[in-house]
């Protein structure tokens, strides 16, 4: 597995997404500025890493989905690689095209910062081999912008074809309610673009890889990825 | 030449900002308000006087950058 993780003006989640990204595949990911046009030969994953690129402005994640390098991600999509965007990476995916819908302010207006479970929606994907259908993972939410929203038409397609990756759901495994931290359409945590190539989520994984901060239920998404490829 | 971009969000799609300068537009005792929406103004300047190139390249400004289309609508004048 080669992983390449790009890095923004303003990312700030680079340094642990290379270190979940070197426990589970035993190599240091390359680092790619926003600048750069191409990927390394041979790269399987490419990774958005959280933050605030560009500040934030016009809209979260709208910069940086435009960015030189994201013509070159686009295009190792298309050819079926993989890409896996945390929190700000998932609003640089859906504001880049590479998945659909958007990431708007926070229902209750907060910056929510918590640990939270998901429920694992199905487990025969690249990233998620290594969970168990419908298990109840905890890892940690950090956002301001995570309130998933998308027209009818696409809420409907992302449920009828099985798109939706994760939801928020409680300790008990009980989705939504007062368990969805932000408001986001049908509980929505994150999303597979229509290949199950690409994923997006705000939740970040990479946060909970180790048991000295209170959890490893993180590492399966990158072991997943480790042997995905 | 200048012109000025009108970004705002979709009829149907929540504004939460909008929903809470509603409350404290109320909570200030300004009377009457049914709601409020929050949007974007981008005041840009054109070097040339083709008023009509000028439309033209803000609507592919608006559809490559200013709005997202998903939740956002646009309007140009120039």
């Amino acid at each position: 597995m080669k992983a390449a993780v790009v890095v923004f003006p303003g990312s700030n989640r680079e340094g642990d997404m290379a270190r979940a990204l070197k426990q589970a595949t035993g190599r240091e990911p390359s680092m790619l500025w926003h600048a750069d046009h191409e990927l390394p030969a041979g790269t399987d994953l490419v990774v958005l890493p959280g933050g605030f690129s560009y500040g934030d402005y016009l809209r979260c994640g709208a910069i940086a989905g435009r960015a030189a390098i994201m013509d070159a991600v686009r295009a190792h999509a298309a050819r079926g690689g993989l890409v896996l965007g945390v929190c700000n990476g998932f609003q640089i995916l859906c504001e880049s095209g590479l998945l659909p819908g958007v990431l708007m302010r926070n229902a209750n207006l907060r910056f929510v910062c918590r640990m939270q479970h998901l429920k694992v929606e199905r487990n025969d994907t690249a990233f998620t081999r290594h969970y168990v259908q419908g298990q109840t993972i905890e890892v940690c939410i950090a956002h301001g912008e995570g309130n998933y929203e998308a027209d009818d038409a696409t809420i409907e397609r992302l449920e009828g074809d099985g798109l939706v990756a994760f939801r928020y759901c409680d300790s008990a495994g009980n989705v939504g309610g007062d368990a969805n931290p932000n408001g986001s359409r049908n509980d929505i945590a994150g999303v597979y673009s229509d290949g199950r190539n690409v994923l997006g989520l705000m939740p970040h994984p990479e946060n909970l890889i180790d048991p000295l901060v209170g959890g490893i239920d993180g590492r399966a998404l990158f072991e997943s990825l480790a042997s995905a490829a | 030449m200048k012109a000025r971009v009108v970004v705002t969000l979709r009829s149907g799609i929540l504004d939460p900002q909008g929903k809470a300068i509603e409350g404290a537009l109320k909570s200030l005792g300004v009377e009457g308000v049914a709601s409020v929406r929050q949007g974007k103004v981008f005041d840009v300047e054109f070097a040339g006087a083709d008023a009509a190139a000028a439309k033209a390249q803000l609507q592919i400004a608006c559809e490559k950058l200013l709005a997202n289309t998903v939740i956002e609508n646009y309007q140009i004048d120039v």
